[in-house]
């Protein structure tokens, strides 16, 4: 991995606050503001942006390509639906609970194969594990409906159950629900890659040998960015199950990890919170084009080719050249 | 002992498919080190155009043998396609890092899917008129589609000619120079750019001939390719990326396991061919047959 892919880090104190505090109270005002279905496509971005922000902590900041996230976002729904068809739970902290164990699981062991390789053939091996799941998921239908998937009603949140309005209840009660972990989750991955732990992670991306020299011990550093990058991956596919109202294979199918780097990408993934803006914008992008034409596929692949052609460093790169080039201008 | 001939024929039949899909992939990985993932999007332009061609033939009343001559039409359709490609989009990317690659490469997986679609339409298009004119013969009894023992015949005469064309040819010996050090190749005066695009043009060729061969005998159908590619990924990971000996040596394990595995085991074939890529990949990280690199 080379420097031009390394994540930039400038910040201090007072200029994440003035990003952060607007940026929250826009959130936590939106489901008032805007009208529910918005708020429905907020939250969708919302979910994926924990997934992304999962995924860049291997892609940004590890320097490893997975094409296999699919895995750990569809392990997370299933999870829930199993846990709600076969327990009989509601409860959505059993639900998170639960994911994170089932991601952390298979995660591990996914990682412990895969962490052995970089470059494409880490990226191959992720997919194709991916792909397992996705087939057992396809084939056995009468655990897990196959290509019909499994129905997840609305859960009870902090032992509250849903209200009757199930539109109302996704688009506040809920929303709130998943801003609060959105929010806890950016918290974490910021602590995570502000930490001695993150620095190590970011040297073994820029020289692997260097590294190596000082005493890092790359597998096992690259084992455990893989787990945590799965849990929140799973986490964001537990929120996404309730919401989506059914977990489907169509989460687990390789083509869907491609969406994950294909946000990230968007984003930027060589700031922080460029996968958070990447994902928003992605899903947006796509609920668009999906109402907007049947050939959606046809418009987001351009723009993906357009945006690796002449914006290899997405919205957040586009915006700092420019902010960089206002600045000299005055 | 008919049963079992026919099994062994369909395993052959689809490991042809399967080696004329993944050998494209290869050859293009070996040379280039780019890992096309529209690749199975090219083998569904194959079929396509072949069933789209053949059935205009129909219409216009050409007599069958003549459809026969027209099948290629889908290969030559996927190689220009391969060419425009590599000119355009994938030449701008081979200085930069390989994640570059494999997402310009998934942004035109997504595009010519939709292309297929905007083409064709949502609807199957098959050209069985072909299959049906060859009629089926007795093997020990039972009745065999003729038609399959064609397709067999072509992965095997695919195989030849690409050996010999990679082993036996000055082109090859440009093509391996090539993919072994492109450096050194270029500062011994070959044109690598010209090999690049004669590289995707050949391996985007062949994976438009098995479209071009399997349409006859099954319809062609929106995400084809896609699944396709997911089969040549297992293929080429078994037999080693950029290996031609290890993409033919994957599409017949493959393709064993794969007529093995629907009749025993259909609920877990899939995963048991992943299972089976995984584990090769821990034992061998190169594949079977794949030089050490990476």
């Amino acid at each position: 991995m080379n420097k031009a892919l390394a994540v930039s880090e400038v910040h201090s104190p007072w200029r994440i606050l003035a990003w952060v505090v607007p940026a929250a109270l826009l959130l936590i005002a939106a489901p008032f503001v805007i009208d529910p279905f918005q708020t429905l496509t907020l939250m969708y971005g919302l979910i994926a942006a924990i997934g992304a922000l999962g995924f860049n902590l291997l892609l940004g900041y590890t320097g490893l390509l997975s094409f296999g996230h699919s895995a750990f976002f569809g392990a997370g729904a299933y999870t829930v639906a199993f846990l709600v068809k076969y327990l009989k739970i509601a409860s959505m902290e059993l639900f998170l609970a639960g994911s994170v164990l089932v991601s952390a699981l298979i995660s591990v062991l996914f990682g412990y194969v895969c962490v052995r390789y970089t470059r494409i053939f880490f990226g191959i091996l992720t997919l194709a594990l991916s792909q397992v799941l996705w087939s057992l998921a396809f084939k056995f239908f009468w655990v897990t409906g196959g290509s019909d998937g499994l129905r997840v009603p609305t859960p009870t949140l902090l032992g509250a159950a849903p209200t009757d309005d199930k539109m109302e209840f996704l688009a506040h009660k809920y929303y709130y629900y998943v801003l609060a972990v959105f929010a806890i989750c950016v918290f974490l991955m910021w602590v995570i890659v502000h930490s001695p732990f993150g620095k190590a992670l970011q040297a073994i991306r820029d020289n692997e040998t260097r590294a190596e020299f000082i005493g890092i011990r790359i597998r096992r550093y690259r084992l455990i960015a893989f787990v945590i990058s799965g849990i929140f991956t799973g986490v964001a596919g537990a929120l996404w199950a309730p919401l989506n109202g059914l977990a489907s294979p169509d989460v687990l199918v390789w083509t869907f990890s491609g969406e994950i780097v294909f946000m990230t990408v968007l984003g930027g993934f060589r700031t922080f919170i460029g996968p958070i803006i990447g994902a928003i914008a992605f899903t947006y992008l796509k609920t668009y084009a999906v109402g907007f034409t049947v050939y959606w596929q046809l418009l987001l692949g351009a723009v993906l080719v357009v945006l690796v052609l002449v914006l290899p460093t997405g919205i957040m790169g586009a915006v700092e050249r420019l902010w960089s080039r206002l600045k000299r201008r005055n | 002992m008919g049963v079992f001939l026919i099994h062994v024929l369909n395993a052959l039949l689809y490991s042809s498919v399967l080696f004329l899909i993944a050998g494209g992939l290869s050859l293009i990985y070996g040379v280039m080190r780019i890992l096309n993932l529209a690749h199975g999007n090219l083998y569904a332009v194959g079929a396509f155009v072949t069933a789209w061609v053949i059935g205009w033939a129909i219409e216009a009343g050409a007599p069958t043998a003549l459809l026969f001559l027209l099948l290629p039409t889908g290969a030559l359709a996927a190689a220009a396609v391969g060419a425009v490609i590599e000119r355009t989009l994938l030449r701008p990317f081979y200085k930069r890092p390989e994640e570059y690659q494999l997402l310009m490469t998934f942004g035109l997986l997504m595009i010519l899917e939709d292309l297929i679609r905007l083409v064709w339409g949502p609807n199957p298009l098959s050209a069985t008129t072909v299959y049906a004119a060859l009629g089926s013969l007795s093997i020990a009894g039972d009745r065999y589609p003729t038609y399959n023992l064609v397709i067999i015949a072509v992965g095997v005469i695919a195989a030849v000619f690409l050996w010999a064309f990679i082993y036996r040819t000055r082109f090859g010996v440009l093509l391996r120079a090539t993919s072994q050090d492109k450096r050194m190749a270029s500062a011994l005066g070959v044109n690598v750019n010209r090999i690049y695009i004669q590289a995707f043009t050949l391996g985007c060729f062949m994976a438009g001939l098995g479209g071009a061969i399997v349409v006859p005998s099954q319809s062609a159908v929106l995400g084809m390719g896609v699944d396709a590619l997911v089969l040549a990924f297992i293929v080429v990971v078994i037999g080693g990326l950029g290996s031609l000996e290890g993409a033919l040596a994957g599409a017949l394990i493959v393709g064993v396991v794969r007529e093995v595995g629907i009749t025993l085991f259909p609920e877990i074939e899939l995963a048991v061919l992943y299972l089976i890529a995984a584990l090769v990949l821990l034992v061998r990280p190169a594949g079977l047959f794949g030089r050490a690199s990476a």
